[in-house]
């Protein structure tokens, strides 16, 4: 079985994890003072999902990675997910990273692209500018957590006009579910610079299928003027427990775009909030889920806006299969102050069993006169009258429903702009759609 | 084998209410049968219940074409046997392609192995939407999606044209068009007049049948089958509209399942 959640969240432990680790003083401090938080302070409350009825303990331990020889070592599940020709590329296996390569343009221009456990040692000065300012360690026990065990993780940063020109790829997956697996991704895009972050997280289904749990947290600080794309695919196993917490803060001018795919097999936290700070900062958000089985889903998409002329756009569209379900939030907030500020968000969910269940909660609270804002929102099944014209055609049931859920999907999976995700996204959405 | 399409005491009810009461009717490849009359006599019905609408239910009677009972099938089974039905009110589906659901429709017809080359197809499509002057962007657009009436109109003769059906029926296909719209229609039904096909046209506007010329025509009221004649007996009805037929039939109104 799984070791319990009172050994890595223990002061002593995690600093003596931290210290055999090599890693910095402060980051050792850190670690220890998560831990005693972790310990005091409870999990997230999101709406209507009660999360401490899952499978929260399964945290493992430390396993120290042995590196990879060559991509051609990992796994095939890996080596699919691996865009051709990438140049720029991170694989974290279970606790720690075990694969890196970064085309030396880029390096050149002072890019790094590195495991944050590396980034903390190498560029420890600029790491702790940064490191849980997005999201603060004593939001809850997930942020304490992660903050005390994280491991492996991305740390990415772009100088001063820098243009990224391909994607960077990280794949994170675990093969051994005894061994802790929590991420921290952190991405800071300098001033005018732009870069496309895209990774997958995966479960090798070949692995025993004991329960775990993956605490996760990303921070994206995009500074005036920078531009960042970040995609995301998470596709682990039924026995695990997903706790995804993504924030970005974007500065004037500054552009972040979320391409989320919530393709999991087990219980899903998913939430992803932009904090508009800057004058004319803009924020585009698309979130896709399928559920199955009587896997719980509560997807939660957020924006923030402080900055005047500010601008947000969140779409989440999930599909529930089976008893399973999604309760799905977008909560616009506009400060007082962020004057013509737009937000704007959709939320739908088509269920495909009669014991599928879905809920969608938007969710405006506007401290400002002069914005505009709006909402839509709506739950449903596959409409009759649809199948029965595709089908007037020719189509069987079969395909006319899938040609519908597609269909449905479709307004957010078309418009990824990134062509290798939208095309891994596609595979795996047609794997737990068909399934 | 010329097409035979026979309707046979056909009764149809919606929600435990009788519409159809007994429909005989044979249209043979070749020929064009006009079904008019009023509002509300269950002319639509008809259409529907023979392309096999959830809604509907068939209470007595058969269909067959070619000697096989389309009733018996369902929908999509039906479509692949031959039948295609223009609809007055087709579904807009999101998120899907024109483009995507015609060669879906199109492959469903084929073995699997031998689905049509997309080249083929494109030529194909983009050959007919030209015939029907559509804007070779609804190709891309997804499907009926924010079309207006006519782009609707239009899109479903464009299907009927790609399909290569049987048995047409077009039901309302006039509504809602412009007089530019309606010969562009027409010219695309009578492009696919042939002697392997039949169509059956519902109105209950002559002026269709001024650019289709119907070799039959048939009046509905009451959910049957009242009167039927040649391409003269529209001509009066639109002349002289319904009442002289209500009187010489003795019917007082002639709507059926009206609550």
């Amino acid at each position: 079985m799984s070791t319990q959640l009172t050994t890595p969240t223990d002061r002593q432990s995690a600093e003596a994890l931290a210290r055999s680790k090599g890693e910095p003083d402060w980051l050792v401090a850190q670690r220890g003072e998560a831990a005693e938080l972790a310990g005091t302070i409870g999990w997230p409350k999101p709406e209507k999902v009660r999360i401490e009825r899952w499978n929260l303990t399964a945290v493992g331990r430390y396993e120290k990675p042995a590196a990879a020889g060559a991509v051609s070592e990992l796994p095939a599940i890996v080596r699919e997910l691996v865009s051709e020709g990438t140049e720029n590329l991170l694989v974290q296996r279970n606790s720690g990273a075990v694969w890196k390569q970064v085309a030396g343009e880029l390096s050149g221009k002072g890019v790094i692209f590195t495991d944050l456990e590396t980034a903390c040692r190498e560029h420890g000065d600029l790491v702790q500018q940064y490191l849980f300012k997005a999201v603060s360690k004593d939001e809850d026990k997930l942020t304490a957590l992660n903050a005390a065990i994280w491991n492996g993780g991305v740390f990415v940063y772009v100088p001063k006009n820098v243009e990224v020109e391909l994607p960077l790829q990280a794949i994170l997956y675990n093969d051994d579910q005894e061994s802790t697996f929590a991420p921290h991704i952190l991405i800071v895009a300098d001033n005018h610079s732009r870069v496309t972050y895209v990774d997958c997280v995966i479960t090798d289904p070949a692995a025993a299928a004991s329960p775990f749990v993956h605490p996760s947290i990303v921070e994206v600080f995009v500074k005036p003027g920078a531009h960042v794309r970040f995609g995301s695919i998470h596709s682990m196993g039924e026995t695990g427990v997903d706790m995804t917490i993504r924030r970005a803060v974007i500065e004037n001018d500054g552009r972040i775009e979320w391409i989320i795919g919530d393709l999991n097999d087990g219980n899903t936290l998913s939430e992803t909030k932009s904090v508009l700070k800057g004058q004319g900062s803009t924020s585009d958000a698309k979130v896709i889920s399928v559920g199955k089985n009587a896997q719980q889903n509560s997807l939660t998409t957020q924006a923030v806006h402080f900055g005047k002329s500010s601008d947000s756009n969140m779409v989440t569209r999930a599909v529930m299969k089976d008893s399973a379900s999604a309760i799905i939030n977008g909560i616009t907030k506009i400060e007082h102050g962020a004057t013509k500020a737009n937000g704007v968000q959709t939320e739908k969910v088509l269920m495909l069993s009669p014991k599928a269940r879905g809920d969608a909660n938007p969710i405006l609270l506007i401290d400002e006169d002069d914005v505009t804002a709006g909402h839509a929102a709506s739950v449903g099944q596959v409409n009759p009258e649809q199948v029965y014209y595709l089908m007037s055609r020719g189509i069987s049931k079969q395909d006319a429903e899938r040609l519908i859920i597609y269909g449905f999907l479709a307004p957010v999976v078309s418009e990824i702009p990134i062509e290798s995700v939208r095309g891994q996204l596609q595979r795996l959405l047609e794997r737990k759609l068909e399934g | 084998m010329t097409t035979q399409f026979v309707i046979d005491g056909l009764k149809a009810a919606i929600d435990g209410k009788e519409i159809l009461k007994g429909i005989n009717l044979e249209i043979k490849g070749g020929e064009i049968h006009a079904i008019m009359g009023p509002n509300g006599t269950g002319k639509s019905t008809l259409a529907s219940a023979l392309m096999g609408h959830p809604k509907y239910e068939v209470t007595e009677g058969t269909a067959t074409l070619d000697g096989e009972d389309l009733l018996e099938m369902e929908v999509d089974e039906r479509a692949r046997a031959g039948l295609f039905l223009a609809m007055q009110y087709p579904s807009e589906i999101p998120g899907v392609t024109n483009s995507d659901f015609l060669r879906s429709a199109i492959n469903a017809r084929r073995e699997e192995g031998n689905e049509i080359s997309l080249i083929k197809f494109i030529r194909q499509m983009e050959g007919k939407m030209k015939d029907l002057e559509m804007n070779p962007e609804f190709a891309h657009r997804y499907l009926n999606e924010g079309f207006s009436g006519g782009e609707k109109k239009r899109n479903e003769i464009l299907q009927m044209m790609l399909l290569d059906p049987k048995i047409v029926v077009l039901d309302e296909i006039d509504s809602g068009l412009d007089i530019d719209a309606l010969r562009i229609v027409s010219n695309g039904v009578n492009a696919m007049r042939s002697e392997e096909r039949g169509f059956l046209i519902i109105t209950h506007y002559q002026r269709l049948l001024n650019y289709i010329k119907p070799d039959f025509v048939h009046v509905m009221m009451q959910g049957r089958i009242v009167k039927s004649g040649g391409p003269e007996l529209a001509e009066r009805l639109e002349n002289e509209g319904y009442d002289w037929v209500k009187e010489e039939l003795g019917i007082v109104d002639e709507t059926v399942g009206q609550a």
